[in-house]
């Protein structure tokens, strides 16, 4: 039986980042991964006729202040050029956005589209440090918990009186209503909507959820703009376990965890360590979850550990994902008609009534019939990913419910997979001629091959009820749980999902506290 | 060319309510409509032989009963009668009654569902203590969050305060409530398809979101936070139909010597040097006064009836991004008896209450998709009340008119306009609908008003029919209602106020809105509040 300070569960990014900052701060740390690659949802899968395809091809939400704690630009990271955004037309016309510019779109739209930008960031900046900070329970009668929200308060009002009644008022509203105060271009206005629902169960018309993620999203390094770091996400990865190595952490791969092993005396339970699915014991007064809540709680602890309103509230815990995967190996880059740059990320997504239909297909529980997706070629930008001159393609593709209807029988299956290879095809003739292998991975399929319940990208909807210092529930919001000794890192945490990696970073603040 | 101290545009309810506290506190007031009848939205009008619709709102609850009380609406007329429950239909023919005594209510889910029937309770005491909250705020007004003036900050000290001493736990659950969707929050409690839609109606009702979108579970609350007596999420009718409110407001109104004129329609609110002078009517004549206060909806105000030379930049595009959209058609039927209903025993008292033909969740939910797409829904969401079985008034003696809202009904079709024989193939809809419920329902019927939203904003005056004067989401509530800057009744133009159902507290027949943009307004003028705060049933 080994020991140590620490056990982190889950070599995904925010394990990772948990595990590097308390081996930082002295601990001996043992950090547990069931899969054979780090990673987690960001960790490469392999396709027939040696091709290999990153799980998220890019990532719009990278916090600076990661990169710079962990030092990863001198383990190798490279975060890379913003990437472009391209809204697909069929016609061939297509919207490009990079930065403040705009080409394709209306000259209206164009013009209106730098000062929709700048305000956004400008409110994404206050919200940087509350994703950043530990938001104190609100029932706390602490006089310094409760300066933590007059700071916050203070800090949207120096956006000044103009800036924050738009703040209050956006915060809320529905995608489409927010850009189609803007901007008249259909393809344009859907591209804007992309990044608030992509990962959620959200569609254009969903009020309430979708302006604040996308506003935390654009507290990233490229400020919400997507980037393809070097070496695709595995780059990131490397860099984040050459930064952990560095600290010293232990790093076990393909070592699933059975369960957290709790013990009890007369204070109480707590956790005391993990049992190994081969048996094996490890002890340590510190069990670090970056698994998401349902599993934490009740695959690994187990839910008669904890109070019954506890258990009810993770139980409600929403985190049916909704996004699903297909990659396709390719003897060559399809040609898409009127594009010639194929290193951007491409939006299938013509309009707002396209993505709120293929929502309302998967609401009742059947796969879009019409899908909406973005697409990447990652191979363009880390030839290695494929033979010499072969390339690969990345698509997220919306809505796909984890529950489906018949359970994701191999007919439904083929049906989506034959929507998805339909519709990409119709944006990219030829298409289906160059595919030598593919894949459709289904929420389904993520749950199962990422332990992650629900299949959900972020560890469960980005909902104003379930994020902040709601972030997975109450009491758990602030990364300690119930359970002395047990603490969540991972995206079910605040401030959630995207690849920012700062539940593991606030996480650990608060476990060397 | 006659002065007035202020000239209030549009009599419905909430015009009546603020001209009638304005003339209580001595101001020479009028109030100007555009139509031979006043009302607004809360009207009884006999368009056949006999029968008197409430041709648009149709049920009371959220009336203030402090404003009742403290303008003597019942020495005016007004009497409300609770009616006592409702029969809702789901997809398979399954029926649920509800009542409002607790032990039949009780009974009557058990026997659907044990579970649900316990889940009931917690959920009735749930919204209870939510919409108790609730209510503390709808005769105040709203702080404005940036402001730093002492009574801004007191106020918003006070609302924080009030929400903090529900303790940390209730808060939680709040915030859930406040953003969630009505159908998500009902998952919690509920474990049967049926019973969830019938209880998630209410979220639907007069709003452009479906069951399933979030914000939703705030609009079911807005439904339930109402009372009659005191009752809290009782709903009843107004005696002589949904006017009699409106004629004990203008009652009241004429009491104080203030004055009505109909057939008055304001073409134009005239401003000058940055002030308001009075308004011009469609007539051409001109009235002048010191204050004008619009009953309008914010959409109609500021980009129909002002000038955008006279508003602050930026106004007109905040009305125009307004959301007030329809999502409602209304549909009064004379029927020469009363319709018998599958499953609902007959001398049974909810045969003579309310009905609410469903389905299930689903149902609801693909009523909302055809909305979306600029259809009325095939299989709409119909709640329906037969006011004659309670009132002997409304209807000749023997017969009945049945009032029936539908869900949904888009301002404007996939394929243009609303043209009469588009406006009588959506009646026919909702027919085939009760139909399928009550066999030879369609022998009963003596005459048929449908009204969809175009017709709605025709007659009426709201912008695409909405009933709420704009959608009740988070964007738009408290201090957003109707916009930023503008929650205090107070608009950008020196001495003009809004005081229709487009500010806070929002739409339904509560009389709030008018009553807190009177307070305002004796505010400005440095006169005493005569207006009441609090509603002595909140504690």
């Amino acid at each position: 039986m080994s020991t140590a300070d620490a056990i982190v569960i889950g070599a995904g990014h925010n394990g990772l980042v948990c595990a590097t900052l308390l081996a930082k701060a002295g601990k001996t740390v043992t950090l547990l991964e069931a899969n054979a690659s780090a990673g987690g949802l960001a960790a490469p899968r392999r396709l027939q006729g040696g091709f290999t395809i990153p799980m998220a091809h890019s990532t719009p939400a990278l916090s600076q202040t990661i990169i710079d704690d962990l030092s990863l630009t001198s383990h190798g990271l490279s975060i890379g050029p913003a990437l472009e955004t391209v809204g697909l037309g069929e016609d061939g016309q297509h919207v490009h956005v990079l930065g403040d510019q705009v080409t394709g779109a209306t000259a209206s739209d164009a013009a209106a589209y730098p000062a929709f930008r700048q305000r956004l960031l400008r409110f994404a900046k206050p919200l940087r440090k509350i994703c950043e900070a530990t938001l104190p329970r609100i029932g706390s009668s602490s006089l310094k918990d409760a300066l933590i929200y007059a700071q916050g308060a203070l800090n949207l009002r120096r956006l000044g009186k103009e800036d924050m009644e738009e703040f209050l008022r956006i915060a809320t509203l529905p995608m489409r209503d927010l850009v189609d105060e803007h901007f008249e271009d259909p393809k344009f206005q859907a591209l804007l909507c992309w990044d608030g629902l992509i990962g959620s169960k959200m569609a254009p018309r969903s009020p309430n959820h979708a302006v604040l993620p996308l506003l935390f999203k654009m507290g990233g390094v490229h400020g919400g703009q997507h980037c393809v770091p070097q070496g695709g996400a595995a780059g990131l990865t490397a860099a984040l376990v050459s930064a952990a190595q560095a600290a010293g952490v232990e790093i076990r791969l393909e070592t699933p965890v059975q369960n957290i092993l709790v013990a009890g005396d007369d204070v109480g339970e707590r956790a005391v360590g993990v049992a190994l699915a081969d048996g094996e014991e490890l002890r340590a007064p510190m069990v670090v979850s970056s698994a998401d809540p349902k599993t934490t709680f009740f695959s690994l602890v187990g839910a008669t550990h904890f109070d019954v309103q506890f258990t009810a509230r993770i139980k409600r815990y929403r985190d049916q994902g909704y996004v699903a995967r297909y990659h396709a190996a390719l003897d060559a880059l399809p040609s898409i008609p009127g594009l010639d740059d194929l290193s951007g990320r491409l939006l299938i997504a013509p309009t707002f009534d396209a993505i709120e239909f293929a929502y309302d297909d998967a609401k009742y529980g059947d796969p879009a019939q019409h899908p909406v997706m973005e697409i990447t070629f990652p191979s363009v930008h880390d030839a290695s990913l494929a033979p010499e001159g072969k390339h690969i393609l990345s698509a997220n593709v919306m809505y796909a419910p984890c529950d489906e209807r018949t359970g994701w029988s191999a007919e439904t299956r083929a049906r989506f997979e034959k929507a998805v290879t339909e519709t990409l095809e119709r944006y990219m003739p030829g298409l289906a001629d160059l595919t030598t292998a593919s894949e459709l991975i289904t929420p389904k399929d993520i749950a199962e091959a990422y332990h992650v319940s629900g299949g959900h990208w972020h560890h469960g909807e980005m909902a104003l009820d379930q994020m902040l210092m709601m972030r997975p529930t109450y009491p758990a919001a602030q990364y300690k749980t119930q359970m002395p000794g047990l603490y969540l890192c991972g995206a079910g945490a605040h401030p959630g999902g995207g690849l920012t990696g700062l539940p593991g970073r606030n996480a650990a603040r608060e476990i060397l506290k | 060319m006659t002065h007035h101290d202020a000239i209030i545009i549009g009599a419905g309810h909430n015009g009546l309510t603020n001209a009638a506290y304005l003339a209580k506190a001595g101001l020479d007031v009028l109030v100007v409509e555009k139509n031979d009848y006043i009302g607004g939205a809360a009207v009884s009008r006999e368009m056949t032989n006999g029968y008197w619709y409430s041709s648009c709102s149709y049920v009371c609850s959220m009336m203030r009963q402090v404003i009742h009380r403290d303008l003597n609406l019942t020495k005016h007329g007004l009497m409300l009668v609770p009616y006592l429950g409702t029969a809702a239909f789901g997809k398979q023919g399954e029926t649920v009654l509800s009542y409002t005594a607790e032990g039949p209510a009780y009974n009557e889910i058990k026997r659907i569902s044990p579970h649900d029937a316990d889940a009931m309770m917690r959920l009735m005491a749930d919204l209870e203590r939510y919409s108790t909250l609730i209510r503390k705020t709808l005769l105040r007004t709203p702080p404005d969050p940036t402001s730093f003036k002492p009574r801004d900050l007191m106020e918003l000290l006070w609302l924080a305060k009030t929400f903090w001493e529900m303790g940390e736990e209730e808060l939680y659950e709040y915030i859930r409530f406040f953003t969630m969707s009505a159908a998500e929050f009902l998952e919690d409690y509920f474990e049967n398809d049926f019973i969830k839609a019938m209880m998630a109606t209410p979220g639907i009702i007069g709003t452009a979101l479906g069951i399933y979108s979030p914000g939703s579970a705030y609009i079911l609350l807005h439904h339930v936070m109402g009372d009659v007596d005191g009752n809290i999420g009782a709903w009843g009718l107004a005696r002589g139909g949904m006017g009699a409110i409106s004629n004990a407001l203008a009652g009241a109104l004429q009491e104080h010597g203030g004055k009505i004129r109909t057939e008055a329609g304001v073409d134009q609110i005239t401003v000058k040097n940055g002030k308001v002078k009075g308004v011009v009517l469609e007539n051409g004549d001109e009235l002048t006064s010191d204050i004008v206060v619009s009953n309008l909806d914010a959409k109609r105000t500021f980009t129909k009836v002002m000038n955008k030379d006279d508003l602050p930049p930026g106004i007109h595009k905040k009305a125009k991004n307004f959301k007030i959209r329809g999502s409602s058609g209304k549909v009064n039927i004379a029927l020469s008896g009363i319709p018998k209903f599958t499953g609902v025993p007959d001398n049974r008292y909810v045969n003579r209450g309310g009905q609410a033909f469903i389905g299930g969740l689903e149902t609801l939910e693909r009523a909302y998709d055809h909305w979306k797409r600029g259809e009325w829904s095939a299989d709409p969401f119909i709640e329906s009340v037969i006011p004659s079985a309670w009132d002997p008034t409304v209807a000749p003696a023997g017969n009945h008119w049945m009032s029936n809202f539908i869900q949904y009904c888009p301002p404007k079709l996939a394929d243009g306009e609303w043209t009469p024989e588009k406006r009588d193939a959506f009646g026919k809809t909702v027919i085939d609908k009760i139909e399928r419920y009550a066999p030879g329902f369609s022998n009963l019927i003596v005459h048929m008003e449908i009204r969809t939203p175009h017709e709605i904003e025709n007659e009426v005056g709201l912008t695409e029919g909405n009933i709420f004067q704009g959608e009740l989401t988070i964007d738009q509530l408290l201090f957003n209602r109707p916009f930023p800057g503008y929650a205090q009744y107070r608009m950008p133009v020196k001495n003009m106020y809004m005081c229709g159902s487009s500010t806070h507290p929002g739409g339904g027949v509560s009389s709030a809105c008018g009553a807190n943009a009177a307070r305002e307004i004796l505010i400005d003028l440095k006169r005493p509040n005569t207006v009441p705060e609090d509603d002595c049933y909140d504690d």
